[in-house]
């Protein structure tokens, strides 16, 4: 078999100059319409969790209470990922559109930009695209006001429930799911949360409909997505490809010929080895055959001289010092994992120690109460099962 | 009024005097102070009318909402493992010498202070720092000199 190449796609950044037309027309197309072809469209959720677009819009709709709130995520903060902030400064009215269409759907009138603390200087730039669109929404007869949130530098808060804790003036801790924010969310109301790439992707399939976006991608995974490519690679960058790439594809492209390792999905993400590059597909959910890796776009590369130690040691530092901290298993055994890992190096503890820790990052994925907690097994479990040998004294 | 309480009463009327008006209210403090002293989170928590508590809960849980003095330039240095990967070490050694002083530490006349960070969302441009809301990305040893250099000039103009 001859070598893939990786299809780039060129829809998110297309400068589209009938922004003001798509956005009339959506309005004018009635709300079922819309959703049915979100739905079909097959667009799932761009932050990484890959929840159905069209779904989220439908049950905030359905959703009792007269008060409704549209949020977009832009508190991008997992290590690799760096899409959003591209997203926002050069086609900021996809998004926004992407916010009025999903108020008329949801009957919201209110909308927010979470953006984190980091990206503060987008803030003129934004501020003054929204001004344009709130004239443009006016225009159109729609009823709907966006305002950006800072956040203050917490990766947590790009976990939906813990971002809207902190809109309310709270210390960033996720709530206990359900109830969901399509039914209880932002101020205990209904609340629409996408993330910045999804609400920019609902623009492509508001344009050209959901037919254009359903033969990108394969099976439960349609669409382009935005890639952060970053690491050991000679063309560093965000790049838009299609769904349905192996690893392998995406190293042939991208690495620097000496490629060990790559992280998908940023460091609550997988490490994928040499070895399993052929059988690993990068996409959401079940393929018929290996494994399929979910992503937020974060594609880090590791070449022959780094020491997986060192990025699994960086990986915990990160997460043992944004855990928000109310829940014992997150807490803890993230302290413990650091420890423990650093004291195995030492030779203060016997390799066997490393199954243990192991056993402990199981027991985080059962009973941590959010996603943080949970998927610091996935990194962990993946670097020290493939590379165990660099983490031993 | 002392000026504190003055910048608090300015901010509650700005953003409104809700528990959901208090990030930015934080916000507004730092970006006049740089740091959120235990008496300005008193002044707000009277201002709000909740508990000071509350107040110091939710300022303590955000790493840009410094709750210790800092410079009026904060320079945090992202840590994370890509820019751990392109030398973010030697962008702090060269930060430390430049300033003489190490990081988690503000300088003498109060201007600046070195912190470290995490994942800034420049990975593709490793090295980053942020000094205040400003961007420096692919940075090296050299470049972080003059940085500070023109910083430090800018301090010297007459206001």
């Amino acid at each position: 078999m001859g070598k893939k190449q990786l299809r780039r796609v060129d829809l998110i950044f297309a400068n589209d100059d009938d922004y003001l037309q798509i956005l009339k027309k959506s309005l004018d197309i009635p709300t079922e319409e819309i959703i049915n072809e979100m739905i079909n469209s097959g667009l799932k959720g761009r932050g990484g969790a890959g929840f159905p677009t069209g779904l989220k819009w439908k049950l905030t709709g359905e959703s009792k209470g007269k008060q409704k709130y549209i949020i977009c995520n832009a508190d991008e903060g997992e290590p690799g990922t760096f899409k959003d902030r591209e997203i926002l400064t050069q086609v900021p009215y996809k998004v926004l559109t992407g916010m009025a269409v999903a108020a008329k759907v949801a009957g919201a009138t209110k909308g927010y930009i979470y953006l984190r603390g980091e990206y503060r200087f987008l803030v003129p730039l934004l501020n003054k695209e929204i001004e344009k669109f709130h004239v443009l929404c006016k225009d159109a007869g729609l009823d709907f006001k966006v305002e950006i949130f800072l956040g203050s530098g917490a990766y947590i808060c790009g976990e939906e429930s813990a971002l809207m804790e902190s809109m309310e003036g709270k210390r960033g801790e996720p709530r206990n799911k359900p109830p969901y924010p399509t039914e209880v969310g932002y101020m205990g109301k209904p609340t629409v949360i996408n993330n910045v790439e999804t609400l920019a992707h609902t623009f492509t399939i508001l344009k050209y409909g959901a037919k254009k976006f359903r033969d990108l991608g394969v099976q439960d995974s349609r669409g382009s997505k935005l890639f952060s490519v970053s690491g050991d690679t000679p063309i560093p960058g965000i790049y838009e490809l299609e769904l349905g790439m192996t690893v392998q594809d995406f190293v042939d492209d991208f690495s620097d010929g000496d490629c060990k390792a790559v992280q998908v999905g940023g460091a609550s993400g997988f490490l994928v080895p040499r070895k399993r590059f052929a059988e690993t597909n990068i996409g959401y959910q079940g393929k018929l055959t290996g494994i399929s890796l979910p992503t937020g776009g974060s594609m880090m590369l590791f070449n022959s001289s780094r020491s997986m130690f060192n990025v699994l040691d960086n990986y915990l530092d990160f997460f043992q010092e944004e855990s928000c901290g109310q829940c014992t298993p997150c807490r803890v055994g993230c302290q413990q994992l650091v420890k423990g890992i650093e004291a195995v190096k030492r030779g203060d503890k016997p390799a066997s120690y490393l199954d243990k820790l192991l056993k402990l990052t199981d027991t985080m994925k059962y009973t941590a109460k959010c996603g943080l907690g949970q998927s610091v097994a996935n990194s962990f479990q993946s670097i020290v099962e493939n590379f165990r040998e660099e983490m031993i004294y | 009024m002392t000026e504190v309480q003055t910048l608090v009463k300015e901010l509650a009327d700005k953003h409104g005097r809700k528990r959901e008006n208090l990030m930015p209210i934080l916000q507004g403090i730092i970006e006049k102070d740089r740091f959120i002293s235990e008496y300005a989170m008193k002044e707000i928590a009277r201002e709000l009318d909740i508990s000071t508590a509350e107040v110091f809960g939710t300022a303590t849980f955000y790493s840009f909402l410094d709750t210790e003095v800092r410079g009026k330039y904060v320079i945090r240095v992202c840590k994370t493992i890509t820019c751990a990967m392109k030398g973010k070490n030697q962008i702090l050694l060269a930060l430390e010498d430049s300033l003489k002083i190490k990081v988690g530490d503000t300088t003498p006349d109060k201007k600046f202070t070195i912190l470290e960070t995490n994942c800034l969302g420049w990975c593709h441009k490793a090295p980053a720092m942020l000094i205040n809301d400003d961007v420096y990305t692919e940075l090296t040893p050299e470049m972080v000199r003059q940085i500070i250099e023109e910083y430090r000039k800018r301090e010297e103009l007459p206001e």
